[in-house]
């Protein structure tokens, strides 16, 4: 059985493509230049693990960490 | 201006793509795709001594290394050209380095967010369907001329506050600057010039009569040292968002057709699973990436193992990344519900495309749309496809049938 996901944003290298928030709203939110920020903790709630793999696969910048806890 | 002729003599033609590439020549235009896999095959970078000295890097991972190391890779100058003249008219961000680039990047940011996209969608829907509403009956429509070409000057005239009508103006400039302006010189800086002299009569109007337009919001904005832009900073970047906005939106809702037209399967599932929209968008993006743009080596490196060298121009083919089986399996084949799409058709790095989120939106109107009332189409036999040369690729002539075959 797989631990709970957390994610993360790296502010270094996202460079506002939205295709997380796209992909997994519920997990990103976008600031006033639409580069994209965790939702709270990170913390991916049950349910949306595949969404915020799914984010992490398709960002071209290769900026969203997910983490196993 | 130079006194000598400002058009350069037509390019011999490419006998050895790896050693001697050119991306005017009539055969990349018509279907650079085999030539891509050729020059990847040989090497990550190849390099012609056309252009006055050129690489261009075949493979996904050479074109995100070349993105993001600014340090020896300048965005001064963003088009291959035949010349490199030192007047230049710069068109912030896209034309910027490190460190003004981020300042002046980030007055243009907040009005393209997904959520301000939102707001202009409904005008947009509208535009696509008086624009159907014109040939619908006809049976056939030149969609090039006739429709995708019009979305996006339309869309960016009603964003800056301008007449929607002074959409065809704006496309003879772009013309003039991304195909002509390759080769001729004079063709570009009177595009240019023209374009300036249209703007800089908005701006001053602005000046004693505000508005709420984009615009007046770049008029209103400040740079990195809370100075006001300048009035050249200004129309600069109204420059900006006019090339790179028109012509490279035209191209991906124009490819995005022409792939629905030869392709009745994906066409009848889109139509079927409409949920299927965002996926299909952007693997169309991926497959039929429009932009390709540039840079300048400033300082040796080596990329991907290559040597690069000083004096050289870059061909950024993010077209040509997006279509690398290391990254993408079945490159070449359009997978309308890919899931793993990290493409690179809005660039990678810090000039990921300023409107990517407008381009996204009307691509996906302009297919829902057309979809709906178009459902079935396929190309006119009667009819030739055209392809645009140069920096952005996308159709310039896609004749159409409307319905079935009888």
């Amino acid at each position: 059985m797989a631990g709970k996901l957390k994610i993360h944003v790296d502010q270094d290298k996202c460079q506002g493509h939205a295709r997380c928030k796209s992909l997994a709203p519920e997990l990103f939110e976008l600031d006033e230049f639409g580069n994209a920020h965790e939702v709270g903790d990170g913390s991916v709630p049950a349910g949306l693990e595949d969404k915020a793999w799914l984010a992490q696969t398709n960002c071209p910048e290769i900026a969203i960490e997910v983490t196993e806890e | 201006m130079s006194d000598t002729a400002s058009v350069m003599p037509e390019h011999p033609p490419v006998l050895d793509w790896i050693h001697d590439f050119d991306h005017t020549d009539p055969r990349w235009t018509e279907n650079p795709y085999p030539i891509w896999e050729e020059l990847r095959k040989a090497s990550p970078v190849v390099h012609t001594e056309r252009f006055l000295g050129c690489y261009m890097p075949t493979t996904y991972q050479a074109v995100r290394e070349i993105a993001h190391d600014t340090e020896h890779f300048s965005s001064r100058r963003v088009i291959v050209r035949d010349v490199r003249p030192e007047t230049m008219n710069p068109a912030p961000p896209i034309t910027s380095d490190p460190p003004v680039h981020k300042p002046a990047k980030q007055v243009l940011l907040p009005p393209f967010t997904p959520d301000a996209m939102k707001k202009l969608e409904p005008r947009v829907r509208a535009i696509c369907n008086e624009l159907i509403d014109e040939f619908i009956a006809d049976g056939k429509c030149d969609a090039a001329a006739r429709y995708t070409k019009h979305i996006p000057v339309r869309a960016i005239a009603h964003m800056l506050g301008i007449p929607e009508k002074d959409g065809e103006l704006f496309i003879e400039w772009i013309h003039g600057i991304l195909e002509l302006g390759i080769k001729d010189d004079n063709a570009l800086m009177a595009a240019v010039h023209e374009m300036s002299a249209y703007f800089a009569g908005h701006i001053e109007y602005r000046k004693t009569h505000p508005t709420d337009d984009l615009i007046s919001t770049l008029m209103k904005a400040t740079d990195g040292n809370g100075q006001p832009l300048s009035d050249q900073h200004v129309l600069g970047s109204l420059r900006l968002l006019l090339i790179a906005g028109i012509d490279t939106t035209w191209s991906a809702i124009g490819s995005s057709l022409w792939h629905l037209a030869r392709t009745p399967a994906d066409r009848k599932r889109l139509v079927a699973e409409p949920e299927l929209m965002p996926s299909a968008v952007e693997e169309l993006l991926r497959a039929y990436s429009p932009v390709t743009m540039a840079r300048e080596v400033m300082k040796e490196t080596t990329i991907s193992g290559c040597p690069v060298k000083p004096g050289n121009m870059v061909l950024l083919s993010f077209p040509a990344a997006n279509r690398d089986p290391a990254v993408f399996p079945d490159a070449d084949k359009v997978v309308i519900d890919r899931k793993e799409n990290r493409h690179a058709a809005f660039g990678l790095g810090i000039h990921r495309c300023v409107g990517s989120n407008l381009a996204r939106m009307e691509m996906t109107v302009a297919i829902e749309e057309w979809l709906k009332r178009i459902p079935d189409f396929r190309l006119d036999p009667a009819g030739k496809v055209t392809w645009s040369e140069g920096t952005v690729r996308g159709p310039r002539q896609l004749p159409m049938l409307f319905g079935r075959p009888a």
